[in-house]
């Protein structure tokens, strides 16, 4: 092995030291492959494994945490939800439509590997400067290929974000999120057991796509990135929804020990992985491989990441039933091995030992860093800015920036219906949908505010949760767990393992304080083109439980002459907001920090509020603070509202900062409810009684935005300002 | 009333259409894989939506050449009712039981949203229970299903009253009403004999206030009466 070999496949001096001592001898370049993936970053968590399991990950709902194919909970009634959400950044970016469709693919197996039906999809998606000439073209395929996986398998998308800045130009983020449900004695792992078992391979047949994709996902991108294209992998959504429907048939038989998708690196990942876990070696047989073309060699089937794909041990009198099932729905079914006692992966073609590897080589024994961190320093002070356009023009201007407008020319590409049990749409909350056959829903929603993230990683990660967490809590529901995607920069840099590291602490001590536990997730690092690192975007993907429809919430069902209660107090901090981000250019100061326990015990009153039928419509305040939250409920319902306020501060109009910090200030913890004027007194009864600061700012009304003597926006003028961006962009007739 | 649900590798539609039928009639419809070369005893054959064979080639081009769309077709001149959604109505325009064919829409982009459909005739035994010319929302998804016929035969389609749906101002802002350029605003039409309906939106996403109307149920409702009795 020469320094050449190993530079080649990601490995440094040390590791390639690390090989040789846990391979015994100089490796089969077949085996050099298979060490070369399985202990890229993507597939070993190499830098981020050390501080991943700070994260909390307990609770009595958590059935699986991490370190499954996806996590899973308990929803009552015999049911589990099974989800994940995982990342596919780098290949969307070399191909948009193919690295998206592939990134909703892998995550739909990831859940019904698992036993379950996959009823919802999200996603959460970050290009670059809307006006980068790239992102028109990568927003529009990723968007196409988001869809054109989903919504052919028959999967609705429901909820999900959508963000523009630009240190996302050289490296979009697609994050996706699928989940599932599943009856709770009927969970599938992927621990193989049961020496001479035989291992099965289902799916699509084995080509040359995609070799190398663990590979490239671990690595900063430069000019020369496009050249990686043949190592995105091509999505085929039809067989997936043959395999889909063979997988969960056949799971209805006592026949599966063990089951594990091919995901990143492919058969070589699913195979340790399985052995990894059941403690046990595999033998796989190439020969027997179903090959979509000739002369591939041991080293491309091993590392090929072509999609839909499965490995299962099966329990040998089940065969034969199996291969019927898979045949039936015209699935490639083949018993290319069997289950061994040597601890080790052994690979054969051609009646020639390709590799032959001890497990804890590739798996336990990969290597693991505790790189140097560097915290950032917070400047916390905001450049003073003077502006003189009106209140209107800010908020019209506001409301048409491309972090705040209207996504619809995103969702409606979406399948959102599908499976008719969708109950709200994107532009919610949340999105919900109901579990069928029960009075029960499910309320999923991803979020995360990289703006703060990027001064404050600790701050803005318990943020991400919280604000997931509002969202939820917002329709009605309980909070159950999280899911999450950690996407950040180069970890050697210590600035970039600094913010990584803080992120962790701030997750975990959210979720700690709000019983929301991670149960899955993934990491994905190198999110860097010529040393330019993204933004820190560690999504939260949250699920909630609505235990009775007649008692969820939405934003679109004000009533004309309820009235309209801020819950939370006034705002007044405007370090990193929409605001100074679309009115004065101004990326400073310091994220709005989140206090848990006021959180949690906020959140505990709108539920309250929302199970006694006080409230009509309910809003969280997030991006762009009150008045942007007022106006997306009137965009939504096409109902107007009055708003007043009362302390007077419209007669000291010369006093425009407090202003601005009342209208657009991003304090967390906070919602817009709107309550029936006989219902407003038992109403603030309950605040008080939560100790909770409740203000009635206002009114709903039939067709304006009116705020008290500075401003008339009639709703269309709103729903012009919001509705247009993306469809304008993007050339829409 | 029998109703058989065909289902091809690919449609996913078929378990939303099954509970609407259950939901409706009590009962679930027969389910007729499309290797099968004879359709059960049934009044009705529906037709669900989906990505009959990943809709490659061309959307229902490859479903219309199931062994049992033969069947379908000779049932069909027998007098049995058919009702395609969707990948259904795709697959009847490639099969040749409705003329015309669904091409990609005029956006070139999938859309999934509620429309607003005008209800043209209520004498046909889908849509008896609606009142004539009345307006309903109803859910559409899909990537071709803009309507697409030779001027000739969209004359003879229009003076035969043999539009069932079509699509109607919504005032929705942002996006043109009629989601996909189909000619003279077509959401369904029917055959000569009006016993074959094709249609791009989605009655059995529609049965339920909760999940977003439920207009849609009355296209069950009608079958359910009509063949009932």
């Amino acid at each position: 092995m020469n320094k050449e070999d190993y530079i080649q496949h990601g490995l440094n001096e040390k590791e390639a030291e690390k090989l040789l001592e846990g391979l015994g001898r100089e490796p089969t370049i077949t085996e050099m492959g298979i060490y070369s993936v399985m202990w890229s970053e993507h597939c070993s968590y190499k830098s981020s494994r050390h501080w991943l399991k700070n994260l909390h990950t307990q609770g009595k709902q958590v059935i699986q945490g991490p370190g499954e194919n996806a996590g899973v909970v308990d929803i009552g009634d015999g049911l589990a939800a099974v989800f994940k959400m995982e990342s596919h950044n780098h290949p969307s970016f070399i191909e948009p439509y193919q690295g998206a469709a592939t990134g909703v693919g892998g995550i739909m197996r990831d859940i019904f590997t698992m036993g379950a039906r996959p009823i919802a999809l999200l996603n959460s998606l970050r290009f670059g400067d809307i006006n980068h000439k790239k992102t028109k073209y990568l927003l529009s395929g990723a968007v196409s290929g988001i869809g054109g996986y989903g919504n052919c398998v028959g999967v609705p998308t429901v909820a999900g974000e959508v963000g523009f800045d630009k240190s996302y130009n050289g490296n979009i983020l697609v994050n996706a999120m699928c989940v599932g449900i599943a009856n709770i004695n009927k969970i599938f792992y992927s621990a193989a057991s049961g020496i001479d078992n035989p291992v099965v391979y289902v799916g699509a047949k084995t080509g040359r796509d995609g070799i190398h994709g663990a590979t490239m996902a671990s690595g900063e991108f430069d000019k020369d990135s496009e050249k990686n294209r043949p190592t995105v992998q091509v999505g085929d959504p039809f067989t997936e929804k043959l395999l889909l429907e063979a997988c969960l048939e056949l799971m209805k038989e006592d026949a599966i020990i063990a089951i594990q998708d091919m995901g990143a690196a492919g058969l070589t990942s699913s195979a340790v992985e399985m052995a990894s876990k059941g403690s046990v070696g595999i033998e796989l047989c190439l020969d027997e491989l179903p090959k979509r073309e000739e002369n591939l060699s041991a080293y491309e089937m091993m590392l090929s990441e072509s999609q839909e794909r499965m490995l299962m041990v099966l329990k040998p009198n089940k065969k034969k039933l199996a291969e019927e099932i898979f045949l039936k729905w015209g699935v490639d079914f083949s018993v290319i091995g069997k289950i061994t006692d040597t601890k080790k992966i052994k690979v054969i073609y051609k009646d020639k030992v390709e590799a032959n590897i001890p497990i804890c080589s590739l798996a336990d024994d990969a290597p693991m860093y505790v790189r140097p961190i560097k915290t950032r320093k917070v400047d916390k002070n905001l450049t003073p800015q003077k502006t003189n356009i009106s209140f209107k023009e800010i908020i019209l201007k506001i409301l048409n920036s491309p972090n705040i407008c209207s996504k619809k020319w995103v969702w409606e590409q979406y399948d959102r219906t599908i499976m008719a049990n969708t109950i709200d749409k994107p532009g919610g909350n949340a999105g919900i949908v109901r579990i069928e056959g029960t009075d029960k829903a499910l309320s999923l929603s991803c979020d995360v505010t990289p703006r703060y993230c990027h001064a404050n990683a600790y701050e803005g990660a318990k943020q991400a949760v919280a604000e997931c967490w509002r969202n939820i809590v917002s329709t009605g529901a309980k909070p159950i767990a999280i899911t999450n995607c950690l996407n950040f920069g180069n970890p050697e840099k210590p600035i970039i393992m600094g913010d990584f590291v803080s992120t962790i602490n701030g997750i975990r001590d959210a979720s700690i304080t709000l019983d929301f536990p991670v149960v899955s997730g993934n990491v994905s690092l190198y999110n860097e083109t010529d040393s330019v690192a993204i933004k820190p975007t560690p999504t939260i993907g949250g699920l909630g439980i609505i235990e009775d429809l007649k008692n969820l919430s939405t934003i679109h069902t004000q009533k004309d002459g309820d009235i309209i209660i801020l819950i939370g107090g006034n705002g007044k901090h405007l370090g990193r907001s929409i605001f100074r981000e679309v009115i004065f250019n101004a990326e400073d100061g310091d994220a709005p920090s989140v206090n848990l326990n006021n959180e949690l015990n906020n959140g505990n009153l709108i539920l309250n509020l929302i199970k006694n039928k006080f409230v009509n419509s309910v809003h969280d305040i997030s991006d762009g603070g009150l008045i942007v939250t007022i106006a997306e409920m009137i965009i939504s319902s096409n109902i107007g509202a009055k708003i007043t306020f009362q302390n007077n501060l419209i007669n000291s109009t010369s006093d425009h900062e407090k202003l601005y910090e009342e209208m657009f200030g991003e304090d967390q913890s906070r919602y817009v409810i709107t309550v029936s004027s006989d219902k407003v007194q038992d109403t603030i009864n309950q605040c008080t009684k939560y100790d909770v600061s409740a203000n009635i700012i206002g009114n709903v009304q039939k067709n304006n935005l009116e705020i008290d003597g500075l401003v008339t926006i009639s709703n269309n003028e709103l729903i012009d300002s919001y509705e247009s961006v993306l469809p304008s962009m993007m050339n829409i007739k | 009333m029998d109703v058989s649900l065909i289902i091809f590798p690919g449609a996913n539609c078929d378990k939303d259409t099954s509970l609407a039928i259950k939901h409706i009639t009590g009962k679930h419809p027969k389910h007729v894989w499309y290797k099968e070369t004879t359709l059960p005893k049934s009044d009705l054959v529906i037709l669900p939506g989906g990505f009959s064979h990943g809709d490659y080639l061309r959307s229902g081009a490859i479903a219309a050449k199931a062994p049992i769309i033969k069947d379908l077709i000779k049932k069909s001149a027998d007098g049995i009712y058919v009702l395609g959604i969707c990948n259904g109505f795709q697959i009847l325009t490639e099969c040749g039981l409705l003329q015309g064919s669904l091409i990609k829409n005029n956006s070139l982009k999938f859309v999934s949203r509620n429309v607003r459909l005008r209800v043209i005739r209520n004498d046909t035994i889908f849509t008896s229970n609606f009142k004539e010319n009345e307006d309903v929302n109803m859910p559409i998804a899909h990537h071709d299903g803009n309507f697409y016929i030779d001027d000739n035969s969209l004359k003879k389609i229009e003076e035969e009253g043999r539009v069932a749906f079509r699509y109607i101002e919504n005032n929705a802002k942002h996006s043109p009403y009629n989601p996909n350029g189909s000619l003279n605003d077509i959401a369904g039409v029917y055959n000569e004999n009006f016993k074959i309906l094709g249609l791009m939106p989605h009655p059995e996403r529609a049965i339920d206030k909760i999940t977003g109307g439920d207009h849609g149920a009355k296209i069950f409702e009608s079958m359910f009466h009509s063949l009932s009795q």
